[in-house]
């Protein structure tokens, strides 16, 4: 890619933003491979996914579906099921998405939550440098952390005893904050997480988030 | 063994497709207008409901737990215009120590 001084400092700027949140996925990482581990799925399999599937709470979906007995078509339903979010999220990042089909093919397999939400800057508008700074600084955690814990998770600590859960949530408000520029945008996120909400103990995995995303369909009516 | 090769195939050339459908079939093209009100929607929507089920979903159903209080610690970070890090390691640190103390 051949870019600028200032588009490098965007990319830098991607990454640093995404920097605190690399050690919570890399803490992640660890326990997936950790659990992949135990499940008997040796050390290259967890390493094989996360490097190709990188989206972590798929792929937790599909080692417990196959952990519990399920079919190999049971857990690839639910691992899609849980990233059919990223269809919308995809199509609200392509007008920012330039090159060939290929690079574009590339860099949307950068897009996760936070690399997405880190890269939003308002009113429909991303910054696709900032997403693939802080989709390659999470990327790169991901990996080594899926490595890490498939070849010595044993030694290592619960992420649940350090807090790390709840530092997704607490990254997702924060990003969330500032996005709330008026009451459409605000109706938009009272109406995403009641959804979410409602759906959590009756929908497959997955569905929630997707569900939610319906409430940007407010956006049709005019203001 | 097989199984868990075939999964992470599949899974993985889904998982891309999926993720490449926008960016590879309208990539650099703006959107008409009345789709770009509602994507950018997408945003607040989609947001809250990560929070929402990151925070209180627990396999399928609706818990209250410490996360909860770490959550709360975040949000006055936030509002005290604390940095994305401090923010973090805020809802980190008072999820742990509370797990701690219980």
């Amino acid at each position: 890619m051949e870019q600028g001084p200032s588009a490098e400092r965007r990319h830098r700027d991607g990454a640093r933003a995404a920097a605190p949140l690399a050690i919570a996925v890399a803490a992640f990482g660890i326990s997936f491979g950790l659990l992949a581990r135990a499940e008997g799925w040796g050390w290259a399999a967890p390493v094989v996914m996360s490097a190709t599937t990188f989206a972590g709470s798929s792929q937790f979906a599909a080692l417990s579906v196959l952990g519990d007995g399920g079919t190999v078509a049971a857990a690839v339903t639910a691992a899609l099921l849980l990233n059919a979010r990223y269809a919308p999220i995809g199509v609200s990042v392509a007008p920012y998405m330039s090159g060939s089909a290929w690079s574009r093919f590339l860099h949307a397999q950068l897009i996760v939550d936070e690399s997405w939400a880190i890269s939003a800057e308002g009113h429909g508008r991303y910054n696709t440098r900032m997403l693939i700074g802080a989709g390659l600084t999470l990327y790169a955690a991901w990996i080594a952390g899926t490595a890490v814990g498939s070849l010595f998770g044993d030694a290592l600590a619960d992420p649940e005893a350090l807090g790390l859960d709840a530092a997704f949530p607490a990254l997702f408000l924060a990003l969330l904050v500032p996005q709330i520029r008026d009451r459409r945008a605000l109706a938009a996120a009272l109406l995403g997480a009641a959804i979410a909400v409602v759906l959590t103990p009756v929908a497959p995995a997955g569905v929630p988030i997707i569900a939610a995303s319906a409430a940007c369909l407010l956006g049709v009516r005019r203001t | 063994m097989t199984s868990v090769w075939v999964t992470v195939a599949v899974v993985g050339a889904g998982t891309a497709a999926i993720k490449a459908l926008g960016p590879v079939a309208l990539g650099g093209r703006a959107l008409p207008e009345r789709f770009t009100n509602v994507v950018s929607l997408l945003a607040p929507a989609l947001l809250a409901a990560l929070v929402a089920v990151q925070a209180l979903g627990a396999e399928r159903s609706i818990v209250l737990d410490e996360r909860l209080l770490g959550l709360a610690a975040a949000g006055i970070a936030i509002w005290r215009k604390a940095p994305l890090l401090v923010v973090v390691i805020v809802a980190a640190c008072v999820t742990a120590l509370v797990r701690l103390a219980a």
